[in-house]
Order: structure tokens, then C-alpha cells, then sequence
């Protein structure tokens, strides 16, 4: 665990190593740089979408090129499906050569599950804790399911960042309703 | 040991609400006699909900909203904000106002290390070294307010650049607070680095090695002091970092072994703290003539950003570690349609459980205070005795005490 190849691959390199070995399952992939300062030092952020089939495997590439610090994972719903998106950043330590590596899969709303990523980074499990009760999306093969943040009483099937029926709406517009 | 039948262990919970602890968080500990065999984090007790309230808010409401997420971390949070907001929208910031930011984030990490280096000395004991340590941090406080009228929350973010200038006439007083810190910062390094019971009661304490550091994704000063070269400044020049002459800072720059023990993330904090009166100097040399912000009418701001479709992140190096604001706008609404905050004792959750366990009871405080977590403190303990189903409270002075009298032992 935690290797560090010695390759070094810049961000299109990146991209490019991850479309041949996927090829159309990496539905998009942006690279955005952004400067700052007098010096004009530019900074990279990688935008990916990736199909959901080969989200395991991905994980499983991505840390085989290097360990990646896995920030957090951020999640959008849509009328129709829920996007995750892995935010992690890569070659950090290299002096002002990190890549921000922001990665999105799109889980149908029918069957929003998404398979853990804690058998190879075990600092995602606070993030996928928070993601399950949020978003209500189920992370298959969690260590610990339990709540997080949310107090035990809080009622089962409501998901605060979810904007369809499932929202807070009910809980504080029409608390009685809820017998809160 | 090993081959008795009886339960030997017992459970120990200690928070939601405790001395060490700047924000209620719950441990659950698994002793035996003095030693933590297992243990475990339970948080929520202040989920407030704001990134909920923050998608029913316009950008620029959301900015005083951020920050009052934390209050030592008071600009770091709207800074991480506003960052996101201008890579998702794509707005410029003049460079000037690039340099200003990055000299309030620089004085508030110096606010924040002070503050954290008296509670550690305090959880050890040394309560005259808490009153060295905040009279120092005072100082950097009254700095603060004269360049922003308030000592804690800054309120001069802003999307697309700052709201206060530094002007001339206050570059005297800068360079005089900056000067009495220099010159008392061998004083401090003194007191915490070289004296003997702060040694015996840090060193080899606490232990975070490199590899766990790597796979919980620790953060910030905690897992710089395990020997990972970690700090958003230096990864991703943002602001005006980029022209910054600076170093990863961790433990082994003072020419000893990387140990990963809480002594480690003492002495990256003090380095920390002059590094960042280093930046603030360079800044304040290399500040350019210009503009503070691109674009100074609000309305017309918010119009154009409530017609642009994007998403972006804003990541910042707090003085605890990195914070990451994701936001998404959907080119219809004002409010952002996702808003997602992630604050460095997040990512410092986890690394706790490795640096507590086969640890001593009485360094619960001093290991938990380490990390700098973001979370707040006041008076209870409650040790339940699961065999005998009794329970009974040890208050804030109790633990406080056992604390205390480890450190008069070893001083002895």
C-alpha cells in the first residue's frame, strides 16, 4: 500500500493514460488551469466523468500510478440520478506540481449504489458515512454504515442534499407531519 | 495478561462535551487500567446544517455564512469559498488583492499556532507558559483589528478580491508587531523545544506514522509532522503563493528523526509560525500597485454569476490543514445549486485512533489537542463501569488533574 511510482505524468499525460486503458467508458475529461500571483504560476484541475461500471477498477489504476490524498467527495442531485464526485489531488509534495483530480460518476436514482473505495483508501470512510446519510445513496461493502453526523433520532428516509421527495422540505415546513 | 477469561477491558466515553476539546465530539475509549486499547470518534453535536442554508443564499450572503463556520478559521473558510466561486465562474482577481489574502491567511495562522501552542501547554500543566504564549498571540490580534476593525472575524472576502486595503501608513505598525514577534519567538521556541518535562511528556506520544498519515488522508500540520510533504501552498500556488520563496516545513528541518510523536507537531506549528512572519514580510516587499477587486459592483456580480453554468473547487491551507469548498452553479439560480464544505479536522478524524491507542488515559488531552481539532470544549467526563453496570462523572477538573499530576511525576 501507499506506493509512489516514479513515472510522472502531467495532467493531459494523465488523462490520456486513463482513456487507453478505459477508452469509452471515460465519458469526458476537462483539464482547467488557473493562475495566480505576480509569477503567473498556474495550477491544474482535472474534470473526469467515468462510467460506473469500471469505478472500481478506476480506483484501483488510480492508485497503482500513486497513492492519492483523497479530499472529499462531494455529491449533486438531479431530478434523475445522483453525481458523486472524488475530489483527490495528486503529486502533492512536488513543489507547486500538484493536480487536482476530480473524478464524477452518475448513479441512477432507481439504484443509487456506489461500491466502497476503503479497501484501498481507508480515510474515505468518513466521507462515505456522510455521503449515505445526506445524499441517500448506499456504499456498498462500508466498514461501519452507521450515522455520522445526523442524530439517531432523525427520521429514516430523509436525506437533507437531496431536492426531490426524500428533502428536509417536509421537516421544516411541516414538522407536525413528521411527529418531530 | 493474555490468557485470563474475565473482561478485563472497560469502556470509557469522554464528550461530548470536554476540556481539551474546542467543539463537542465523543470518544469512546477501550481500557485496560490506564491503557487505551480501542477507541472510537463520534461526531454531529454541532452540525448546523450551513451548507443546507447556504444553497438557499446568494454568493455573496454565503461568504459571511462561511465565515462563521469557524471562528479561529474565519477567513480561511470564505477564502476557499470565494476561490471556488471564481474557478467555477471563471473571475479574475487583481494581484494585488492576491497578495492582501494571502497576508491575512499568513496572521490568522500565527493567531491560530499561538493559541493552540498555550492549550497545549495548559493541557500538560504549564499555565505560565499559556499566558507567555497569549500575550504574544495578542499582539497579533491587535494587528488583525487595526487592518480590519474586528480581532476574529475578518469580514474583508470578497468573490473577485478583498475589501480592506493595507495602506502605507499602516506598514509602520505591521513591521513593529512582526519585529516583537521575531524577537520573542526564540523565547517561545525555548520554552516548548528544550525543556525537559515538555519533552518527556511529547515525545514518542501520540505516534501518526508517515503510512497512516498517507491512507487516512490526514492533513495540515499533523501530517507534515509524520514526515508527508503536504501543504497547499506550496502544491497548488493559489494567490500569491506561487511567488513566494518557501519550504515544506517538517520535523526533521531542526536536523532530528521524523517521529510523527505530538513533540513533531510542536515543532512544525513553531516553525510554521515563522515561516508565515517570513511570507508576511516578503508579501508586504513584493506588493504590487492595483486594484482590489475586479469587479466592485455587487448587483452586477451576482447577475453574472447567477447566468453562468459551472462547478469549481477552492482549496486552502488553514493553519489545522487543508479546507476544500466544491460549489456548483446552475446558470438559472443565484443561490449555488450544490455547496459542499470540508474543513481540515475532517480529515483528522480518522489519524486519532492510531495516535490514541496504547496510550495512557492521562494523555488523552495533550494527544486529542495535537491535531488542533476544530472543537469546542467545556466540563464533563462520564466513566461508565460496564461490569458492575455503574456510572460515575469525572468533571473537566478532574481529568484536567490527572493531566497535571502526570507531568509533576515526571518532573520529579
Amino acid at each position: 500500500m501507499a506506493k509512489t511510482t516514479s513515472a510522472h505524468l502531467d495532467a493531459n499525460g494523465l488523462v490520456k493514460y486513463f482513456k487507453d486503458e478505459f477508452k469509452t467508458k471515460i465519458k469526458s475529461a476537462e483539464v482547467i488551469k488557473r493562475i495566480g500571483g505576480s509569477n503567473k504560476r498556474e495550477h491544474v484541475n482535472i474534470w473526469m466523468t467515468i462510467d460506473k461500471s469500471i469505478f472500481k477498477n478506476y480506483i484501483k489504476h488510480l492508485c497503482d500510478y500513486q497513492f492519492p490524498h483523497l479530499a472529499v467527495v462531494s455529491g449533486n442531485d438531479y431530478p434523475k440520478e445522483i453525481e458523486l464526485i472524488y475530489h483527490f489531488s495528486l503529486d502533492f509534495g512536488k513543489d507547486r506540481k500538484e493536480i487536482s483530480l476530480n473524478t464524477s460518476v452518475f448513479l441512477p436514482k432507481s439504484k443509487p449504489e456506489i461500491e466502497t473505495i476503503c479497501d484501498y483508501i481507508p480515510g474515505a470512510l468518513i466521507t462515505e458515512r456522510e455521503k449515505q446519510e445526506m445524499l441517500g445513496i448506499k456504499v456498498i461493502g462500508i466498514p461501519d454504515d452507521r450515522r455520522l453526523f445526523l442524530p439517531e433520532d432523525f427520521p429514516e428516509g430523509v436525506y437533507p442534499w437531496r431536492k426531490d421527495e426524500k428533502g428536509m422540505e417536509k421537516l421544516i415546513r411541516n414538522l407536525h407531519e413528521v411527529k418531530k | 495478561m493474555a490468557n485470563q477469561t474475565t473482561k478485563t477491558t472497560y469502556q470509557l466515553p469522554i464528550g461530548p462535551i470536554h476540556p481539551a476539546l474546542k467543539e463537542p465530539v465523543m470518544f469512546e475509549f477501550e481500557i485496560d487500567g490506564e491503557k487505551i486499547i480501542d477507541a472510537e470518534v463520534k461526531l454531529g453535536h454541532v452540525h448546523r446544517a450551513i451548507e443546507w442554508t447556504g444553497m438557499r443564499r446568494n454568493p455573496i450572503q454565503i461568504i459571511y455564512l462561511a465565515e462563521r463556520i469557524c471562528g479561529i478559521c474565519s477567513f480561511v473558510h470564505p477564502f476557499a469559498f470565494c476561490r471556488a466561486v471564481e474557478n467555477a465562474c471563471d473571475i479574475d482577481v487583481p494581484e494585488r488583492a492576491h497578495y492582501i489574502r494571502m497576508f491575512h491567511g499568513e496572521l490568522e495562522r500565527i493567531c491560530s499556532h499561538m493559541l493552540w501552542a498555550g492549550v497545549a501547554a495548559h493541557e500538560i500543566g504549564f499555565d505560565t507558559v499559556l499566558f507567555l504564549t497569549w500575550e504574544m498571540r495578542e499582539k497579533a490580534l491587535d494587528l488583525t483589528e487595526y487592518l480590519t476593525g474586528n480581532r476574529v472575524t475578518k469580514a474583508i472576502m470578497t468573490i473577485g478580491g478583498i475589501r480592506r486595503d493595507i495602506k502605507p501608513e499602516q506598514i509602520p505598525k505591521i513591521k513593529e508587531t512582526l519585529q516583537y514577534l521575531k524577537d520573542n519567538f526564540e523565547k517561545l521556541r525555548h520554552v516548548y523545544l528544550d525543556d525537559k518535562t515538555f519533552k518527556m511528556r511529547s515525545q514518542g506520544v501520540g505516534v501518526l506514522t508517515k503510512e497512516d498519515a498517507l491512507k487516512l488522508c490526514a492533513v495540515g500540520p499533523t501530517t507534515r509532522a509524520s514526515g508527508i510533504k503536504k501543504d497547499t501552498r506550496i502544491d497548488q500556488p493559489y494567490a500569491a503563493y506561487g511567488d513566494i520563496d518557501m519550504e515544506y516545513q517538517t520535523p526533521d528541518i531542526l536536523g532530528g528523526d521524523i517521529n510523527g510523536d505530538v513533540y513533531d507537531r510542536i515543532i512544525v506549528r513553531l516553525l510554521e509560525v515563522k515561516q508565515s512572519i517570513d511570507i508576511m514580510e516578503q508579501a508586504l516587499s513584493n506588493m504590487p500597485e492595483g486594484d482590489l477587486v475586479s469587479e466592485p459592483k455587487i448587483p452586477k456580480l451576482l447577475a453574472y454569476i447567477k447566468k453562468t453554468k459551472g462547478q469549481g473547487i477552492g482549496r486552502d491551507e488553514a493553519p489545522r490543514g487543508e479546507v476544500i469548498h466544491y460549489v456548483k452553479f446552475d446558470g438559472e439560480h443565484e443561490n449555488p445549486y450544490t455547496w459542499k464544505v470540508r474543513a481540515s479536522t475532517y480529515n483528522n478524524i480518522l489519524p486519532w485512533i492510531p495516535m490514541l491507542i496504547g496510550e495512557q488515559i492521562a494523555d488523552i488531552p495533550i494527544v486529542a489537542a495535537s491535531t488542533d481539532p476544530c472543537m469546542s470544549c467545556t466540563n464533563r467526563v462520564a466513566i461508565a463501569d460496564n461490569k458492575n453496570s455503574k456510572s460515575y462523572m469525572l468533571n473537566k477538573e478532574e481529568l484536567h488533574k490527572l493531566s497535571v499530576a502526570k507531568t509533576r511525576r515526571l518532573m520529579r
